[in-house]
């Protein structure tokens, strides 16, 4: 398992290499966009990561609360902190590719509320572990997570009663797109599942090792009581 | 007689009265929502028709603040004496005790409504347009909003540290659509020119929804160790 991590580490930066160089030199530029439609390759491989990983945070919290398995309270912790990441990510580059294109930072659509309510779920989610102790804060964290999820299908469908502004969905949504930029946005992707995947491993290897640190002390601490009292 | 239901009256009723003596949310609740009309009153000082666009927005801010007043003091009221550990031990089921703290802020925030609604008439000059029996619909669901989860997570947010800085941190971007809802509900109401039908409906599916989330996540919560 040690041997494997700085494989897969070299071979994570490797495609991440590779895809910033065919985002930035091999895609075709956009007719109407200019260069500065690039930011793309960030931005929607980042939202589908970002997505990806708060799903597997509520898959995780669901059967934590089924199961009360501390393995999956480990990535759910861990998936919710890369979610948070990369959904920063999508928050940062969508105004900075809307200012130049729609002439405007922010606007009240569907998708960029969505993402936005999703990210402060998320970044609430965090505080709460961070200033909840000991042993419920899996429980609360799975709870807020659940509402998490039932309430992001509201904000869409609140939103989406007003005019969007968005680009529709330009895959699976009846939209065209060049093949050899869907090559690079795929590819772009994966590169950003390997690096959050490969984060994501770490991080919940080190959550379970706090978890056994956690449990070790408590048990000394009963035994000392025992010794003494 | 049906058991859960008579816990939750007693309970209700034990609050009621506690509340009726001491009057310590609902003088804070009134106090703190009337600052905010106050004070958005005079920093904007809106015409009528200004006003109509941007009050429902006001009111219900002004009500989700002071609600969190209320809804911080739910829970630690029974810290004392350790109250909520003679609860957990109890065999009175979990959701009895959640409805009739529900129904506690439901009425101490209804209250506080009824109470301020003719002052925000008269600071900011407002008359419906559209059908005005029609905010009793949206007032209504919209409280119900606020409440049911503000009493939910009011119940996650006692077991943190800084928990009264934490119920704000946790309710309101959860209440992001129903507070959406509220707002232009009301707004369409006041300026009349859309149906607020739709808002309403997304009001009462989004309690709906989660009302049954807390019912079903409560007792996990409150046995939480």
């Amino acid at each position: 398992m040690k041997r494997l991590f700085p494989i897969l580490a070299a071979l994570t930066a490797i495609l991440l290499g590779y895809s910033f160089y065919q985002a930035m030199f091999v895609a075709p530029t956009d007719q109407m966009q200019g260069d500065v439609y690039r930011i793309i390759y960030y931005h929607v491989p980042s939202a589908w990561t970002a997505f990806v990983f708060f799903l597997t945070n509520f898959i995780a919290s669901v059967v934590y609360l089924i199961r009360r398995n501390p393995k999956a309270d480990a990535v759910a912790v861990a998936a919710a902190e890369i979610g948070v990441v990369f959904c920063t990510v999508v928050l940062v580059t969508g105004p900075l590719w809307a200012r130049p294109v729609w002439g405007i930072w922010w606007t009240w659509d569907v998708r960029l509320t969505s993402t936005l309510v999703l990210w402060l779920i998320y970044v609430s989610y965090l505080v709460l572990r961070r200033f909840s102790s000991g042993g419920q804060t899996p429980v609360l964290a799975a709870a807020l997570a659940v509402f998490g999820a039932l309430d992001v299908p509201l904000v869409y469908f609140s939103i989406w009663f007003f005019r969007t502004q968005h680009p529709q969905p330009v895959v699976g949504g009846g939209g065209s797109i060049d093949p050899r930029m869907l090559h690079v946005w795929m590819l772009n992707w994966a590169a950003f599942l390997c690096f959050g995947g490969l984060v994501f491993w770490q991080r919940y290897r080190l959550e379970v090792m706090q978890q056994e640190v956690e449990e070790t002390q408590a048990l000394e601490a009963l035994l000392d009581v025992g010794s003494t009292g | 007689m049906n058991r859960p239901s008579k816990i939750t009256w007693v309970t209700l009723a034990k609050d009621i009265r506690l509340e009726w003596r001491s009057k310590d949310s609902i003088n804070a609740m009134l106090f703190f929502a009337l600052l905010v009309v106050v004070i958005f009153s005079f920093s904007f000082d809106p015409t009528a028709e200004e006003s109509r666009r941007i009050a429902g927005g006001l009111v219900w801010v002004a009500f989700l603040f002071a609600a969190v007043v209320a809804l911080n003091q739910t829970w630690a009221r029974e810290l004392r004496n350790q109250v909520l550990d003679a609860y957990r031990v109890s065999p009175a089921p979990p959701n009895a005790l959640f409805l009739a703290k529900v129904f506690g802020n439901f009425i101490f925030v209804g209250v506080l409504e009824l109470l301020m609604t003719p002052l925000f008439i008269m600071f900011y000059k407002l008359r419906a347009l559209g059908p005005a029996w029609e905010l009793l619909p949206v007032a209504a669901l919209g409280t119900w909003a606020l409440v049911v989860n503000g009493t939910f997570f009011a119940a996650i947010s006692l077991r943190t540290r800084s928990r009264e800085i934490m119920l704000p941190l946790l309710l309101f971007p959860i209440s992001i659509p129903a507070l959406l809802a509220m707002v232009n509900g009301t707004a369409s109401i006041l300026t009349g020119e859309d149906p607020a039908k739709f808002w309403i409906v997304l009001l009462a599916t989004y309690d709906v929804v989660f009302t049954i989330a807390c019912l079903f996540l409560f007792e996990t919560v409150l046995q939480a160790e």
